[in-house]
């Protein structure tokens, strides 16, 4: 390009600006709108259409075949169930029409204006998210209108935005940016000032620059539909609109960051995450959640050996598209307090680090010297099923059968499985209308399973009762009482909620896994049962009965009969191996026992023990979980070990090995075939495998309930397990959120 | 050649923006968050006094009990009237209480709605109308005497908790432009006066507010002695005659 060139540009829009005549069409056929109307209308031929694909892939389910509509997207035929709106039925079309306010997830507001469409024979271009499709309707998404409402709804919108993309954290996945490079003009023509508004303080987790907010409304709608707290609001009006809190509040939900994930625009992004990475940088690896129960999915971002933030996944059936802030901050404590090198405690009391080898020969020595009965194995509440089945097999060949997973209690009935998973499971707890939370606080316990149920109490006004102390609930909830004589009052049915149960369709009772603690954990259960009898909780349609367990490793663990021999196994023990167990209670653990610990951070475990053996967190190795619905799934690595430590079940078969009594297998595939014969339901990845007996067949109990009440499982929602309790962000999460 | 040209451009785009920056953009002149002064904070309590919670009973009863927040507006205005023309936080909070709704569904309506104060005003609200028809009457002027008058800026009130005054959009008076409102919280709820000062003139608008501070009540309207409420000076001009009915159809034939 010449300068002669350059110069005569220069000049053009030097002369432009003075005139003040820019033409904002940037398509040129939009110069010419009938020869492109007309152009359009040839193409609407129906002849040889191309078959289209729903955007995303999306199956399409009518669920009754008179309610089907059919309507025309660029001439194109879809068929759609009655009640759809303009917009969904483009989606089906696979036409992908853009949009802020409007989310799938969310209630309709119809305020962005950016999904217009022409419509034929209505006079303006519809919003298509808030129009219900009518039987015939044409609808136009690619005409001369339909883009230049676009285009002139993306100029509106970037009037007030702040164009700070190049410091922008949702730079490279914004809405705003993406779309205004597909539709919008590529020049504006507002000159004046733009406006700025003032960021809020919503906690530790959310960061706010709201001069970028496009007033959507998606994170006001999030905070009261999904979250359950009425914190954000839509302040002033005009061009002074803000989103805010109006007086100071931080946002005090266990599901606040998702905010970050639905806002559009870079209003409400990652604190945490803030300037630390762009998102083209990271490499994201598919895994699952470990930090409770519910095996969330999750996407890890990491860049190089650090993982930079934690992101959802879509999973229908288990988190829809949230995530816990547990879920999604807890990452920082995978760097901090890690154990890298295997280290023996010396005379001195102090540890002292040693090769694999030195390790390994002396844990295979101690252990060769104490009596099987007297050993004894952890499993942590982090395990995956692998290390869980090479430790069990190694304690085995030992000849020790005292192996037991922390919160699954010390005498757990591993003999039922519908005993101790989510039977209705977790998107099947949307059909019910009546729920008996027994010992549960959902919200800490697993806030993912608490969002459905308050969808389900939001949508159905379902009734829910509940027993244990006082807590908090972001839906409305009968407080029935505290210890479990109130249950044994509603099996009897002389309890006012009984009738309620009663006269439910579809009656939820869920149990929480903190009641495996109990001493009394039978007759809570039987009394549980006889409720469920008489409340037809469990048919042959329909079952109703729930536990809700705390871990992750839980069910894999009762899956695999990882049940000790005796249940005072830890009073007598003289060699406790610890695979990353950091909650199991050792006060009673005599002074001269030798304890092992293996795991990936130097918690609680770390204190008492003799030896530490390093092992992988969960973002650094591939192992199956399964979650509190009997799902199970498998996390794949992310980002590579640190330091000298291994995978667990690596060291476990390691370890057998030094000890002369070699475990069958050493590879990941062996160690799964391995399982296939114990659980092999463990090995159905990603689908939910439904327990096959009802517990109705549990034995008869001749145990008394007693009058102690329910105790909280979860102290604090922020900190419950060794990472957690590494992490700086949950640690200030407890510190300003807990109160 | 082409660094004289790209200079010349560069200092064009920089008048541009120079011109910009002067025609600053005014905003709502009311802040849409709140900061705690000592007489707003959340933790005063507030509640409505007797008279008016017979009010609030009377208001939700105009409503189905199931859509009880539909009676937020009337009640921020009762609150607004208790309290001497303006919202602290604490009063948004007891109408939410009322209304059983979070408070910052309060809030949204409290902030959208101009004519609901958050911050103190005197006990005679002046608002003087801003919009098109009354600016080219000479609104602009009737804005500067008050305030010079009163010695105060916008929004600001005078020394005695007597005056404030503020700007409002079209009142629907325009053909007696300019016009004023004046909101009269000197007597709580029960003596609570909205009313309209039309065809003012600075001079005119001073003399309405001096009579204001000895405790008159000036006549509303318009204060031009030559009209009649919004007829023209010095009576009708046209439709004098009787009104002649349609010529379109013979309604006694169609009967
Ligand atoms: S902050 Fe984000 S989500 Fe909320 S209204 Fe603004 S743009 Fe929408
Ligand atoms: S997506 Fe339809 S108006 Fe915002
Ligand atoms: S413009 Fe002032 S009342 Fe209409």
């Amino acid at each position: 390009m010449g300068l002669g060139l350059l110069a005569s540009r220069a000049l053009r829009s030097s002369r432009i600006i003075r005139n003040s005549t820019r033409t904002i069409v940037s398509t040129p056929e939009l110069k010419n709108a009938d020869a492109a109307a007309a152009a359009a209308a040839a193409a609407d031929a129906p002849s040889d259409l191309p078959k289209r694909n729903p955007v995303g892939g999306a199956r399409v389910h009518l669920p009754n075949p008179d309610d089907v509509i059919e309507v025309f997207v660029d001439g194109y035929p879809v068929k759609i169930p009655k009640g759809m709106t303009v917009l969904q039925a483009c989606e089906i079309a696979g036409v992908d029409i853009p949009r802020f306010c409007y989310h799938s997830r969310l209630s309709i507001a119809g305020n962005c204006r950016m999904c217009l469409v022409e419509v034929e024979k209505s006079p303006k271009p519809v919003a298509s998210c808030a129009m219900p499709a009518l039987p015939g309707m044409k609808i136009k998404t690619d005409t001369p209108i339909a883009k230049k409402a676009r285009e002139g709804v993306m100029e509106f919108l970037l009037m007030n935005h702040p164009l700070d993309c190049p410091i922008c954290d949702q730079g490279g996945e914004c809405d705003l940016q993406d779309q205004s490079m597909a539709f919008g003009s590529d020049r504006g023509r507002f000159t004046e000032m733009k406006r700025s508004v003032v960021d809020k303080n919503l906690g530790p987790l959310v960061k706010t620059v709201m001069t970028r907010c496009i007033q959507c409304t998606r994170c006001v709608r999030f905070a009261s539909e999904v979250a359950g707290v009425e914190d954000l609001g839509m302040l002033g009006r005009g061009s002074g609109e803000e989103i805010g809190t109006y007086v100071e509040k931080l946002m005090t939900s266990e599901l606040s960051g998702n905010v970050i994930d639905i806002c559009p625009v870079g209003a409400l992004t990652s604190k945490p995450f803030a300037f630390k990475a762009r998102n083209w940088e990271l490499k994201g690896t598919e895994s699952i959640d470990v930090t409770d129960a519910v095996g969330s999915n999750i996407r890890i971002d990491s860049r190089g050996p650090e993982v930079m933030r934690v992101v959802p996944r879509l999973n229908e059936d288990i988190n829809e598209e949230w995530i816990s802030d547990k879920t999604r901050f807890f990452y920082d404590g995978l760097k901090r307090q890690r154990l890298n090198d295997p280290m023996i405690r010396g005379a001195d009391g102090r540890f002292q680090a040693v090769s694999w080898r030195d390790a390994l020969a002396i844990v295979a020595e101690v252990m060769h010297q104490i009596k099987p009965e007297e050993i004894v194995g952890v499993a942590g509440k982090l395990s995956d099923a692998e290390s869980m089945m090479a430790l069990k097999d190694l304690l085995n060949k030992m000849g020790s059968n005292n192996i037991f997973c922390e919160g699954n209690g010390m005498s757990p009935n591993a003999d039922l499985r519908s005993g101790y998973i989510m039977n209705t499971s977790i998107s099947g707890l949307e059909k019910a209308d009546a729920f008996l939370l027994v010992g549960t606080q959902p919200r800490v316990e697993a806030a993912m399973v608490n969002a459905r149920i308050r969808k389900t109490v939001k949508a159905t006004n379902a009734k829910v009762g509940y027993v244990g102390p006082a807590a908090d609930f972001n839906y409305d909830h009968e407080h029935l009482g505290t210890d479990p004589q109130t249950l044994v009052e509603i099996a009897k049915g002389s309890h006012p909620f009984s009738s309620a149960l009663k006269n439910a369709k579809n009656p939820v009772i869920i149990v929480g896994a903190g009641v495996f603690d109990r001493d009394d954990k039978d007759a809570v259960f039987a009394a549980v049962d006889t409720i469920a009898k008489n409340n037809n909780v469990v048919r042959p349609d329909w079952n109703g009965l729930n536990v809700l367990l705390l871990n992750a490793a839980q069910a894999a663990a009762l899956d695999l009969g990882l049940v000790p021999e005796s249940d005072k196994c830890i009073e007598s023990a003289k060699f406790v191996y610890l695979m990353g167990a950091d909650d199991v209670n050792l006060d009673k653990l005599p002074d001269d026992a030798f304890v092992v610990y293996q795991g990936h951070h130097g918690d609680r475990g770390v204190y008492r023990a003799n030896v530490i053996l390093p092992a992988s967190a969960f973002t650094e190795k591939e192992g199956i979980y399964e979650n509190t619905e009997g799902c199970a799934q498998i996390t794949m690595p992310a980002v590579p070990t640190v330091g000298d430590a291994r995978d667990d079940w690596k060291i476990v078969r390691a370890l057998s090995e030094v000890a002369g009594v070699a475990l069958p297998y050493d590879s990941l595939g062996a160690i799964r075939s391995r399982i296939k014969t114990v659980a092999p339901n463990l090995l159905e990845v990603d689908e939910r495998q439904p327990a096959t007996f009802s517990t109705s067949l549990r034995p008869e109990v001749s145990q008394k309930v007693s009058a102690t009440p329910f105790t909280p499982a979860v102290e604090n929602f922020y900190m419950t397990d060794a990472i957690t309790r590494a992490s700086k962000i949950m640690a200030q999460c407890s510190a300003l959120l807990k109160k | 050649m082409f660094g004289r040209l790209a200079a010349q451009r560069l200092n064009e785009i920089r008048t541009s923006i120079r011109r910009t920056t002067q025609a600053s953009r005014s905003f709502s002149t009311a802040l849409n968050y709140h900061i705690d002064t000592p007489d707003n904070k959340t933790d005063l309590p507030w509640e409505f006094n007797n008279a008016n919670k017979e009010k609030v009973k009377e208001i939700l009863s105009f409503y189905p009990s199931n859509y009880k927040q539909s009676a937020v507006i009337p009640l921020l205005d009762l609150a607004q009237q208790q309290n001497g023309g303006w919202l602290p936080v604490s009063a948004m909070n007891a109408v939410a209480k009322v209304v059983e709704v979070a408070p910052i569904r309060v809030y949204e309506v409290a902030t959208f709605y101009t004519m609901f104060n958050r911050t103190k005003v005197g006990k005679y609200h002046l608002l003087v109308c801003g919009t098109t028809p009354c600016m080219i009457r000479g609104s602009r002027g009737i804005e500067e005497a008050i305030l010079k008058h009163l010695g105060v800026k916008r929004n600001e009130v005078t020394k005695d908790g007597l005056f404030s005054v503020g700007e409002m959009e079209c009142m629907g008076c325009c053909v007696n432009a300019p016009m004023m409102t004046v909101a009269d919280y000197s007597n709580g709820s029960e003596g609570y006066a909205y009313n309209y000062y039309e065809d003012l003139t600075p001079k005119k608008a001073v003399e309405i507010v001096e009579a204001f501070r000895k405790g008159e009540k000036p006549p509303r309207g318009t204060q031009n002695p030559g009209r009649i409420n919004c007829g023209p000076e010095g009576g009708n001009t046209t439709l004098l005659g009787e009104p002649k009915a349609p010529p379109c159809r013979d309604l006694d034939a169609a009967e």
